[in-house]
């Protein structure tokens, strides 16, 4: 195979896991608590400031940035839930989106107004490693490791624990969760701050790729909402593998043209994919 | 001794339509008691007001001598109510241990979460062997086990079921019907609501015919089926 279509594989795999993150997270809220956050990519964008702000400007050492980062946006999950989603759980749908979607613009603002439209930059990078032909970023194999050990956590956590599998109950019927004495606002409380959680690791993992600017969120956001419906909202393990193709697409796409071409591709695909399966690529 | 379960005046619906009319009803420790009555008379209302999941506009509802009208419905089943609701809601996709697991979710029945299980599955061998199955993949009789088993981790006083019969083959029924009869000789009190009025007079000591959300006729289960009105209405009768 030639190395150079091997190594956008390769690419394109590590990219999936960094991008399965806020598709697991998504996935997991909207299954709980029937509501899709619209500003989740700002949510990540919000960490990777707060990543930034740390380790450049505070001079925190980059580790406790980055333990720092998740409890932050995990809080940020908890507050979006608590003032914008609970008092809106009953309403139609379509206010529900307008409402998250006009916190998306609400955090692009609010980080315009803070830190201007700069571009930030960690400045950290590792070096690239020699596999065989082709080179791989340490970066990126890093971010794909701990992507990896998040998403491990995260089903261990659903799979394991009391918590966790009331959160794969409630997902199919919220209604009779009482008689199991399970309070339902407790548990869409708890997968907001995991939601919350998994897109702080998702920002610790971009902020070491990406520079952060306000509108970084549409570099991943879209492609994000994509994946989810492609592996049927609600379904976590379809999210987790539609991530991975994606990111094969976005990677292979770049590899024959440019990366705005490789976008092409990905959208085209997602659009043949809802035409052809509506409720996702994995739905029975 | 007060009563397991005392309803008295209670009122209840969704919205602006009423489905319960000043109920009252009594369960004595230890009792069978059975809900018989035509669809849409407020049987399944009834219950969803003994677990909290409807609020009652007026009248009193007593546990074991406690007020529960302020009590939010998930607190119930750690106080002992236990309801296996109307065709079973298990969770599909959950296996049969996960399910009982959710069933015992409740602080104080995640302590005894083995010990309980275990007792589960002394009851129903069939759930042991299928204790990694899929619960959507049982059939009606053994999902309605399950459904049993999941009520039965909170450790309940009372054990309400909402038409366990219901969906089921008659040989199914005639299974279902011998478990309630083996969890009433555990010493459990059930509070059962059914349409199948001539097999469940035969398992509970007393029942209450509702209609339109009121209590028609109530009495020992031998006095209802010598009944000649409740005969003629219910059982078939000639």
């Amino acid at each position: 195979m030639d190395p150079f279509l091997l190594e956008a594989l390769v690419n394109g795999i590590l990219l999936g896991g960094v991008f399965a993150l806020p598709a697991l997270g998504l996935n997991l809220v909207f299954g709980v608590v029937d509501v899709v956050w619209l500003c989740y990519a700002e949510l990540v964008m919000v960490g990777m400031y707060a990543v930034w702000f740390l380790y450049t400007q505070l001079g925190w050492p980059l580790w406790l940035a980055f333990a720092a980062c998740l409890p932050v946006v995990s809080l940020l999950g908890l507050l979006l839930h608590l003032l914008v989603v609970r008092p809106l759980l009953t309403a139609p749908p379509i206010n529900q989106v307008l409402a998250t979607g006009g916190v998306l613009f609400l955090l692009q603002g609010a980080m315009t107004l803070i830190f201007r439209t700069d571009f930030r930059s960690l400045g950290v990078d590792m070096p690239p490693m020699e596999v065989g032909e082709i080179f791989v970023s340490g970066t990126k194999l890093a971010a794909f490791c701990a992507a990896l050990v998040g998403a491990a956590l995260l089903w261990a956590f659903l799979k394991f624990t009391y918590v966790g599998t009331a959160i794969r109950a409630i997902a199919r019927d919220r209604e009779v969760m009482p008689l199991m004495g399970v309070d339902p606002q407790r548990i869409y409380l708890i997968a907001s701050a995991v939601g919350g959680a998994l897109a702080g690791l998702a920002a610790c993992l971009l902020v070491v790729q990406l520079d952060v600017h306000p509108f970084v969120g549409l570099s991943f956001g879209p492609i994000t909402f994509m994946i989810c419906v492609m592996g049927g909202l609600g379904n976590m393990l379809g999210g987790f593998l539609a991530a991975f193709i994606m990111g094969i697409i976005v990677s292979v796409g770049g590899f024959w043209g440019t990366t705005e071409f490789s976008y092409v591709v990905a959208f085209g695909f997602f659009i043949v994919t809802i035409f052809a399966r509506p409720r996702g690529l994995f739905a029975r | 001794m007060s009563a397991a379960l005392e309803l008295s005046g209670i009122h209840a619906g969704y919205g602006d339509f009423q489905a319960l009319f000043g109920i009252g009803l009594r369960v004595e420790p230890g009792e069978a008691v059975g809900v018989v009555g035509p669809n849409g008379a407020g049987k399944t209302t009834l219950l969803r007001v003994i677990s909290g999941l409807i609020r009652p506009t007026a009248g009193s509802l007593r546990f074991g001598g406690q007020d529960l009208a302020a009590t939010p419905a998930h607190l119930l089943p750690s106080l002992g109510i236990a309801h296996v609701p109307e065709n079973r809601r298990l969770f599909p996709h959950l296996t049969v241990e996960e399910n009982l697991k959710v069933g015992a979710f409740s602080p104080s029945a995640r302590a005894h979460f083995a010990e309980r299980r275990d007792r589960v599955y002394d009851l129903f061998p069939r759930m042991k062997q299928r204790r990694h199955q899929l619960a959507g993949t049982m059939s009606g009789g053994e999902q309605q086990m399950c459904a049993i088993g999941r009520a039965l981790m909170c450790a309940p006083r009372i054990l309400l079921l909402d038409e366990p019969s219901a969906g089921l083959a008659p040989i199914v029924v005639q299974q279902v019907f011998d478990l309630v009869r083996r969890i009433r000789e555990e010493g459990l009190t059930v509070l059962i609501v059914e349409q199948n009025v001539a097999q469940v007079l035969r398992v509970v000591d007393r029942a209450y015919v509702l209609e339109t959300g009121r209590v028609a006729a109530e009495g020992r289960s031998a006095e209802l089926v010598a009944d000649p009105v409740i005969r003629r209405s219910y059982l078939g009768g000639h």
